[in-house]
């Protein structure tokens, strides 16, 4: 038995879905055109004006949002209410230049509890769950978005934030936390600690894992899964479109599921901007249908994935969007060659003999892209014969050749030797544009 | 009569030998036998020492990945000759040698030959029908 947290609206017909979305859609973009001059100006140049928008297809007439758009409107360009209505500012990280600031109205704060509750339940998280956070919590939206809908539903919220690893592997194990929220990263990170410390997985009463803020593959999550022993899904957003809560897995896992009556998605191709057919793979489009502090017609996400409209098995009527596979922006160029992060995480977690952290080192010598993966070495049986490492590296490069069409030079190195992070993990090094010196 | 032996997974990268070297020395352990082979990107160090568990704790809290392995460890005339009478000794027997290597004593005319072979046991047993005398890891710390 499926268990919803919003059932009628989660299992709406087709039919209803695109009544609302229509409905929300015309609303939404009157509303940005009397009240953000931006959009006025906008809407008017492109002759998108309200009147125009009769049916969804029409949302194609309107000009995409970029992040630029953002962030040359900083920081309050693009609110459509008064400040006195906005109760809550969230920013981006903004590692290259001003961050992108987004408002929230108090119904926006409500709706979004909402939809993160509707997320939590559909991944099985109840409301007996003792919920902690691994998140860094401030500007960032992830830790509050799962605050809220956990509380919303009724969970024990334990508010750890990320860092302090150790404390919170503690307070992990002596509060029996049945739930962990933070980067599918970190929660192998805390694995590790955890087993320093003494912990077998047993020790726990960890059951469920809800992660997000970066993208990760099923052979991440298997191993997040035999590490801690619990379920794990994912779940996706951005803090322009609202933080978490735009979609997530239900316990089929087969996709994540958009809030369609809030998100209108589209898939585009990147470079051309044209809207692409259905099942299609391309940038995912978003136009928020309810927002009141920060709506955003027709943002670029840059990340990568399809939508499959099929119905799911949960029950839940809402499309569902592909794991991200990558973004337009972590896309590696290399020899002509595009390559996703994801696809090499996909070999490299989940091979036995190294860790599932993993780097990707990118330098040019001469007018030749060079890619290495840096591995971690486990494994100390292997040391017995030489010709064994020689084999997982051959094994690693085997494969890597294999998914990316490209070779690669796999470096073993000792364990610990790759960076950990607590957020987003960085696991790209572009050398290719500093000069030698730099290197 | 096996001894332990130590294999460190170590990165190409300058500093890794002084840094296994000096945690060593630090903690009082002293090395009989060492051997490294390499690629290009990484290598093995096998070591023969005097306190093989602890040296293997020490280094795994430094961050090494280490293996203990149990081979064999000989004693043979330090004189031409020596070395095949052993050797020839295990090619009668069918059993190969994996990697060698060999130090000399301070004292006597006496060489040591460490050997990783398929069959410990069994090599032990053709060596000393043959008079071979092979260590046990008191003999090693004894040395």
């Amino acid at each position: 038995m499926t268990v919803f947290w919003q059932k009628d609206l989660e299992t709406m017909d087709r039919a209803s879905i695109e009544r609302i979305q229509l409905e929300r859609l015309q609303h939404i973009v009157k509303y940005c055109y009397d009240n953000v001059p931006f959009y006025h100006e906008r809407l008017e140049k492109a002759g998108a004006t309200p009147d125009k928008i009769k049916t969804l297809g029409d949302v194609e007439r309107i000009p995409f949002t970029t992040k630029d758009d953002i962030r040359d409107t900083y920081p309050f360009g693009l609110f459509a209410v008064p400040m006195k209505k906005v109760v809550r500012l969230h920013a981006s990280s903004g590692t290259t230049g001003k961050p992108t600031v987004v408002g929230y109205t108090k119904n926006d704060l409500d709706t979004w509890s909402d939809l993160m509750a509707r997320l939590i339940v559909a991944a099985g998280g109840r409301e007996d769950d003792i919920a902690q956070i691994a998140f860094g919590y401030g500007l960032f939206t992830g830790a509050l978005g799962l605050h809220y809908g956990l509380e919303r539903i009724g969970a024990t919220v334990v508010p750890t934030s990320s860092g302090n690893t150790e404390k919170s592997i503690m307070l992990m194990h002596d509060f029996g936390t049945t739930t962990l929220i933070s980067t599918p990263s970190y929660a192998l990170y805390m694995s590790e600690v955890a087993r320093e410390m003494g912990y077998q997985k047993d020790d726990f009463k960890m059951r469920l894992g809800l992660f997000g803020s970066e993208g990760s593959t099923v052979e991440m999550r298997n191993a997040i899964e035999e590490a801690w022993g619990i379920f794990a899904t994912d779940n996706y957003g951005m803090s322009e479109l609202m933080g978490p809560g735009v979609s997530g897995e239900c316990e089929r896992r087969e996709g994540l599921h958009i809030s369609e009556d809030y998100f209108l998605p589209e898939i585009i191709d990147g470079a051309t901007g044209e809207t692409l057919p259905r099942g299609a793979t391309g940038e995912l489009v978003i136009t928020t249908l309810g927002k009141e502090a920060f709506p955003l017609l027709r943002y670029r996400t840059k990340d990568i994935t399809r939508i499959n409209y099929d119905r799911c098995e949960c029950g839940r009527t809402f499309a569902r969007m592909d794991k991200v596979m990558g973004r337009t922006d972590d896309m590696l160029k290399i020899r002509g060659v595009n390559v996703f992060p994801t696809q090499i995480e996909s070999v490299i977690v989940g091979m036995k003999g190294i860790s599932p952290n993993y780097q990707i080192v990118v330098t040019r010598e001469g007018f030749m892209d060079k890619l290495e993966i840096n591995v971690e070495l486990i494994d100390e049986t292997l040391l017995e014969r030489f010709a064994e490492l020689e084999n997982l590296q051959h094994t690693i490069k085997d494969k890597l050749r294999s998914v990316l069409g490209l070779d690669a030079k796999v470096n073993l190195v000792q364990p610990k030797q790759i960076e950990r992070f607590a957020g987003k993990a960085k696991r790209v090094v572009d050398l290719r544009n500093q000069t030698k010196e730099e290197k | 009569m096996v001894v332990k032996q130590l294999s460190v997974f170590i990165e190409n990268k300058s500093g890794r030998l002084v840094q296994i070297t000096e945690i060593l020395g630090k903690n009082k352990i002293d090395i009989r036998a060492v051997s490294i082979a390499d690629t290009t990107s990484f290598g093995i160090l096998r070591l023969i020492v005097d306190d093989p568990d602890r040296a293997k704790s020490v280094l795994r809290e430094a961050g090494f990945t280490v293996s203990i392995t149990e081979v064999i460890a000989i004693a043979i005339e330090d004189e031409p000759g020596g070395l095949s009478k052993a050797l020839r000794v295990l090619s009668n027997a069918q059993i190969g040698v994996e990697y060698m290597y060999a130090f000399l004593s301070k004292e006597d005319k006496t060489a040591y030959v460490i050997l990783r072979v398929e069959d410990n046991d069994e090599a032990a047993r053709v060596l000393q029908a043959a008079g071979i005398k092979c260590l046990s890891s008191e003999d090693i710390c004894n040395i």
